[in-house]
């Protein structure tokens, strides 16, 4: 199994501890006087989400993640269950609502999405950083208020509740930031 | 001048402001010295001996001409001057001074660069004390932070560990590290005394250090004396000194060890925790040994990492903004 030497630790590094695979989100390098070289880390679980600080001795290594990072369609929703292909093997996905977590809100059928395999399984599924989805409900805005800034709750295709400008109307398509959540901007058919 | 670090990928990193400072620093240390009567010296940065340290890492240059077996002979860039410098004082000199650069391999972090700048010093006939003050007015001179509060090991430890580092068991350091909530390296040996020292000084007593106040810590456990020789006490403690500004290390001195059997042992000792580390043993024999064989003066001595005092000078952040060019762009 390949694994990683502290000379080699950074930002970024995928790693396994315990089972579990997890990203190196921080490294600091402390070293006192003519003392021994000590590595700090922050480490999150990328099953759980979880961030865990671990420290080690230079000349100590950790396990590599066997993770790969593949693109795969969105097929079907089946109660907790989302269905993906891989768009180069075409084999099919299996992911929890828990895996999903917040992406169920803007997966539409066919959408391209990366998703992260840990030991061939997937772990964590992201949508493209900008998606348009279709509004089915919202309130009525006031007529001539183009104002931005005056927000209201609208429900899109997929179910999710998205905060837009009072003028969106039922039926429009709207574009979407998935990293923050937001209404970007009102796009033409 | 613009903005040093606007230059692109070939530009500095440190800002012009920082580096006419730097300029400013590095005449403030030539005036300190020059005006107590100290030799500016330089010696080769890259030498056919090398300090034998369980932590320090030299870079090894293979140099022509190659041995009569035909592989190259191997040279060390320094890790700090401190061999050509004492060989220089068993020849005679009094107080001397350098400022040059040091190389330290695997050493990279906000406050490490593998490549770095030193003031080194020494001054026959000074006591540890005499040691300590003169880097108190070198400190006072370059930073103006005040007179430095003089705080031994033991007090520092049990200030802010709660334990006293020259008594206390190897269980009672593990205990302490569980007790604070310290994440410990799974690789560290229950026996490994100075580790355990390391991680509990560098979690819980370096980051409180010369806050306000500079502050020199001295009398270090014996096993961690480096080249510093040993008061017997009771309890024994090394003379070795070091200088904390604002959680930062800067300075390590020592009163130098002048017995070559004694630094023999410390070599071999090294060398043995160096193998157990699994790490090269390195050369045991050197000139330095010659040089004490044949009489090095009682004398003090210090090194100053001259680019942590422009951080601190400064007010930077990070090593990387006070070089122009750290290793990633070195």
């Amino acid at each position: 199994m390949a694994s990683y030497n502290t000379s080699e630790f950074k930002k970024g590094l995928k790693v396994q501890l315990d089972g579990d695979p997890y990203l190196m989100i921080e490294c600091n390098f402390v070293k006192p006087g003519k003392g021994q070289a000590l590595y700090k880390c922050k480490l999150r679980n990328l099953l759980r989400g979880t961030v865990i600080d671990r420290t080690y001795k230079s000349g100590d290594s950790i396990e590599a993640a066997d993770i790969e990072e593949v693109t795969a369609q969105f097929l079907y929703r089946q109660g907790d269950t989302f269905v993906f292909m891989d768009n180069n093997t075409y084999e099919q996905y299996e992911l929890s609502a828990q895996q999903v977590d917040e992406a169920w809100k803007y997966l539409k059928e066919a959408m391209v999405c990366s998703m992260l395999l840990f030991n061939g399984q997937p772990i964590s599924v992201s949508p493209p950083n900008h998606v348009v989805l279709r509004v089915e409900y919202t309130e009525p805005g006031v007529r001539g208020n183009t104002a931005t800034n005056v927000t209201k709750p609208c429900r899109v295709e997929t179910g999710a509740e998205i905060l837009c400008p009072a003028f969106v109307e039922i039926g429009d398509l709207i574009r979407v930031d998935t990293r923050t959540g937001e209404y970007i901007e009102r796009v033409k058919e | 001048m613009s903005d040093a670090s606007t230059r692109g990928p070939f530009g500095p990193s440190a800002s012009w402001d920082v580096l006419r400072k730097r300029a400013a620093l590095l005449h403030a240390v030539r005036e300190f010295f020059e005006n107590r009567g100290f030799l500016e010296v330089e010696t080769p940065a890259l030498s056919a001996d090398t300090v034998v340290d369980r932590h320090l890492d030299p870079f090894c240059v293979e140099v022509e001409p190659a041995d009569a077996l035909g592989s190259a002979r191997r040279y060390w860039l320094q890790t700090s001057p401190e061999f050509c410098m004492k060989r220089l004082l068993a020849a005679g000199a009094t107080a001397i001074y350098q400022i040059c650069h040091a190389f330290r391999r695997q050493e990279r972090g906000p406050l490490h660069n593998p490549e770095f700048t030193l003031v080194e010093w020494y001054r026959a006939g000074d006591s540890m004390q005499q040691g300590m003050q003169l880097l108190d007015d070198l400190c006072q001179a370059l930073l103006a932070r005040g007179p430095a509060e003089q705080l031994s090991y033991s007090q520092v430890f049990r200030q802010y560990v709660g334990v006293d580092p020259l008594a206390a068991d190897d269980a009672a350091l593990c205990q302490a590290a569980r007790r604070w909530a310290i994440a410990v390296p799974s690789s560290l040996a229950p026996d490994d005394r100075d580790g355990w020292l390391d991680l509990l000084l560098a979690e819980r007593v370096q980051p409180h250090l010369g806050r306000g106040r500079p502050v020199i810590v001295y009398d270090y456990p014996p096993s961690q004396a480096a080249l510093a020789r040993v008061r017997p006490g009771p309890p024994p403690v090394a003379e070795r000194f070091e200088l904390y500004v604002d959680g930062i290390e800067l300075a390590n001195g020592y009163h130098e060890l002048l017995s070559a059997e004694e630094l023999r042992d410390r070599i071999r000792r090294n060398n043995l925790w160096r193998q157990r580390d699994g790490k090269e043993p390195l050369p045991e024999e050197s000139r330095l040994l010659w040089a004490m064989e044949a009489g090095l003066p009682p004398c003090t001595g210090c090194a100053l990492g001259f680019d942590r005092l422009v951080m601190v000078a400064t007010g930077a952040a990070t090593l990387d903004q006070v070089l122009a060019f750290p290793f990633e762009r070195a």
